[in-house]
């Protein structure tokens, strides 16, 4: 399965690209790709964000499509 | 109430407008709003909402002006340096407004006067500079019903959003715990002018609200890329237990 990654503020400079096209290996919903991620990134484990799926922000156990539209999403700070 | 001779002329551009007229000029003028921390967002929110005739304003920042303040908070200048932000910036604002009532809280929002200050306005704009007192704001926002407009920054990208709007979600609906690894712009630096475009996106929610117009960005979320000019909606789905843990 295909999908394609967003990634924003400082976990795009962690992937070191805003965006990609991800061939999940066994990932079927989005705990599994979460951890798909961190293993193709392990600074991914050191900082807090949210997974999106075709722009809405998902729950863990939220099954995958092909083609779907991930964001990571962290939290920024103020100013 | 009546808009004075002086208001009509001061906000004859907006009584022109359809959506606004001189209803919408006096929903203006009997709003209250409250916004945390005058630094990069805060400031340029507070300066287009003093212009627009918005009747109250709360200022609250304990904070003094520094020098490295000043390529992004233009409301101040380098005579400013070493006072507080919540009274100058009132000092300044009076100058640009003098028809409205500035009220500036020189003192650090904490739980022990955070209830009891925001309880006086109908919104809340939150331009601070740390998740701890995010995270007080919205859970005061949301014990107290009063929108809380959201606004961020990471070096050249923000994002905004309208929490606990309506009984809409709130900020920790999006993040639920307060595990923030990101830094604020002291630490990683910040493009000068990001932080006036997400301010000034803050006060255009603060408007729209008042006056009930336009659709307010309450269950999504606005991130952009001043970079790229990218922009993203993500939609945001109300917790009914908000303790869900953020991907960590």
């Amino acid at each position: 399965m295909n999908v394609e990654c967003k990634y924003f503020g400082m976990i795009a400079e962690i992937t070191g690209t805003a965006s990609e096209s991800l061939i999940l290996n066994d990932a079927s919903n989005i705990a599994q790709l979460d951890e798909q991620l961190k293993s193709k990134y392990p600074k991914l484990h050191f900082v807090s964000y949210q997974i999106a799926q075709n722009q809405q922000i998902a729950d863990t156990h939220i099954e995958l499509n092909e083609k779907d539209e991930i964001a990571l999403l962290p939290p920024f700070g103020g100013g | 109430m009546r808009l004075t001779e002086a208001e009509e002329n001061r906000y004859n551009r907006h009584l022109i407008l359809d959506q606004i007229g001189r209803e919408g000029q006096l929903k203006l003028k009997n709003a209250k709003i409250l916004v945390v921390g005058a630094g990069g967002l805060g400031c340029p929110a507070l300066q287009y909402l003093t212009a627009a005739g918005v009747g109250t304003l709360g200022i609250v920042d304990f904070d003094e002006v520094d020098l490295s303040n000043l390529h992004r908070q233009i409301l101040f200048n380098h005579q400013d340096v070493g006072r507080n932000k919540a009274s100058c910036a009132a000092e300044k604002l009076h100058l640009l407004n003098p028809e409205i009532e500035l009220i500036p809280y020189p003192v650090k929002l904490e739980a022990s006067n955070a209830k009891e200050i925001i309880a006086n306005y109908d919104i809340v704009l939150d331009g601070s500079d740390n998740f701890a007192t995010r995270y007080l704001v919205n859970d005061c926002c949301t014990a107290l019903n009063k929108p809380m407009v959201y606004g961020a920054i990471y070096k050249f990208e923000g994002q905004v959003s309208v929490f606990n709007y309506n009984n809409g979600p709130t900020y920790r609906c999006l993040f639920p715990e307060n595990d923030a690894t990101a830094p604020n712009c002291s630490e990683v630096g910040v493009l000068g002018v990001l932080p006036g475009v997400i301010g000034l996106y803050q006060a255009t929610e603060a408007i729209k609200i008042i006056l009930d117009i336009g659709q307010v960005l309450s269950g999504r979320l606005l991130q952009m890329n001043l970079l790229t000019h990218e922009t993203t909606q993500l939609s945001i789905q109300k917790r009914k237990q908000q303790t869900q843990t953020a991907h960590k």
